[in-house]
């Protein structure tokens, strides 16, 4: 009989799981073990409206105080979980407190990577993002005229550089392979990114690293890149990846490969503890698979509370998918590119739009909407139901996306046909 | 304060007070309102608060315009009183208003 649940994090998938056992007719306890200082937020909008300035906090959480409350789900604020006796099915905290579960559901997230210390990373206005406080800081910080640099051609980076841009800072983004989003993205996206990044007066730089910051003892002044330049700096942000916080799963005993390692259905080897959002490793399409996502945290939320109270006893099955804003477009994302070989583009209906498709032995993977609402819904719902666009269709641009032929993806291993 | 009624997938009738200026989609996730995903938090990105707007109401908020037309244009449950509910500020004019989640798409 399972009475009492334990999430330790506090984040969007902690969200998703405990309201979800609450509308599946969970009436034990559930307790949240949150290091943050307040209430679950949404993370997207930190590098985005919030940063910007047109998103006020109170907009920023997820559910008011008085649903937890009401829904008997117990936030603990400034909590940190030290270690999990998987023996006694407990989790002591820092404050000497134990709390016993029945089931414990790690959502611990990830934490940026740092530039090392010895390039520069302690110094004063060196930055990442990640937090609430850590977008507090750099709101403060983000003021017209100020020399910005981005070191990281991700998501992050080119989110940091539009909001900065846009707030009429002077950006400078290195990238240190040979294009931005390289690990993410067909250099079709990339182009289109790299384009408009160029237009609102970025000054980005691929194929060029950071070699070292330069102090004034407290601030970093000038940075030294790899290309023999260097840039006068008055603020630093750092985007180049996030390691998984799988410490206190390792420290458990418990299988940890960049993330803390789960099955089909979300379950560490441990049947008690479930591991879901940005922390886990799950198998997808036959590959341990880590995904950094809103969607991710959501879904996997919803999925373990239906497991937990066997509503569900199917795998989790993941539809991925992922957006972005940068200047006044909107990046949309369906589907996950890995290991795609062939990359087609068809033009958006609005002027400038695009989509660009990425298919793996001839089955539709993935697609990037670059400013193309409808490409990325048509990408969003043929991935779903399993199907494949006929490319030769796809890439006519006459032919309207909702008269593309489609076929059934062979090999599919998505829910797809079971919907 | 606006009453605001929403009515789950399953049925579920939900009574909320929803200050002016939020979105409807805030309105929802904020009363704990079932089968509102929110995922992308009211960008615009996502279609996971697709709701129809029942009743005369529908032509006091109107149609959806632009990305939200576009994304909403490949939704099987897609009806003539759709909107996506964060692109729905609430306004005072509203009190009484039904909204029906749809809660399948996204």
């Amino acid at each position: 009989m399972t009475e009492r649940i334990v999430i330790v994090g506090g984040g969007q998938a902690a969200v998703s799981a405990s309201m979800r056992l609450r509308a599946g007719g969970f009436t034990g306890t559930v307790d949240i073990l949150s290091e943050e200082p307040v209430l679950p937020y949404q993370r997207p909008p930190l590098s985005k409206a919030y940063l910007k300035g047109e998103l006020d906090e109170d907009r920023m959480y997820l559910r008011p105080d008085s649903l937890y409350r009401e829904q008997g789900i117990t936030v603990h604020l400034e909590t940190q979980a030290l270690m999990i006796d998987r023996v006694k099915r407990t989790v002591e905290t820092e404050k000497k407190s134990k709390f016993p579960y029945d089931r414990l559901i790690l959502a611990t997230g990830a934490t940026p990577r740092p530039l090392p210390d010895e390039i520069g990373g302690g110094l004063e206005n060196v930055h990442t993002l990640r937090t609430l406080a850590d977008a507090d800081l750099l709101r403060d910080k983000v003021r017209p005229g100020q020399r910005l640099l981005v070191v990281g051609g991700g998501y992050i980076g080119l989110e940091m550089a539009a909001v900065a841009a846009t707030l009429r800072l002077e950006v400078t983004l290195v990238e240190v392979q040979e294009r931005i989003l390289n690990r993410v993205a067909a250099p079709e996206t990339a182009d289109w990114m790299r384009a408009l990044h160029l237009d609102h007066g970025v000054d980005l730089r691929e194929g060029v690293g950071l070699r070292r910051l330069v102090s004034d003892g407290k601030q970093a002044v000038l940075a030294a890149l790899s290309d023999d330049s260097a840039v006068g700096v008055d603020l630093v942000v750092v985007g180049i990846g996030v390691r998984a916080n799988d410490g206190l799963a390792r420290a458990a005993g418990l299988t940890v490969q960049n993330g803390i390692v789960t099955d089909q259905y979300c379950r560490t080897f441990d049947p008690d503890i479930y591991a879901i959002g940005d922390c886990a490793v799950f198998p997808y399409r036959g590959e341990p698979t880590r995904l950094e996502s809103v969607q991710n945290a959501c879904d996997a939320g919803d999925y373990v509370a239906d497991h937990i109270l066997g509503i569900s006893t199917g795998p989790f099955v993941p539809e991925p998918w992922f957006w972005s804003d940068q200047f006044d477009i909107s990046l949309r994302i369906a589907g996950l590119n890995r290991g795609y070989d062939r990359v087609l583009t068809r033009p958006g209906e609005r002027e400038g739009g695009l989509s660009v498709w990425y298919f793996g032995k001839d089955r539709l993977l993935a697609v990037d909407s670059l400013n193309d609402p409808k490409s990325y819904m048509a990408g969003k719902r043929w991935l779903s139901a399993g199907l494949t666009p006929r490319q030769d269709a796809l890439v006519d641009p006459n032919m309207p996306l909702k008269s593309v032929p489609t076929e059934a993806a062979f090999s599919t291993v998505s829910k797809a046909t079971t919907t | 304060m606006v009453k605001i009624t929403f009515i789950e997938p399953d049925g579920t009738e939900k009574h909320v007070e929803a200050s002016a200026g939020i979105s409807l989609m805030e309105a929802a996730t904020r009363n704990g309102v079932q089968g509102i995903a929110a995922e992308c938090g009211g960008q615009c990105s996502c279609a996971t608060c697709h709701v129809y707007i029942e009743g005369d109401f529908f032509e006091q908020v109107g149609p959806p315009e632009g990305d939200e037309e576009d994304m909403l244009d490949f939704s099987d449950s897609r009806q003539a009183n759709s909107r996506l509910g964060c692109q729905v500020p609430v306004s005072d004019e509203y009190s009484g208003m039904v909204v029906r989640v749809v809660g399948d798409d996204g």
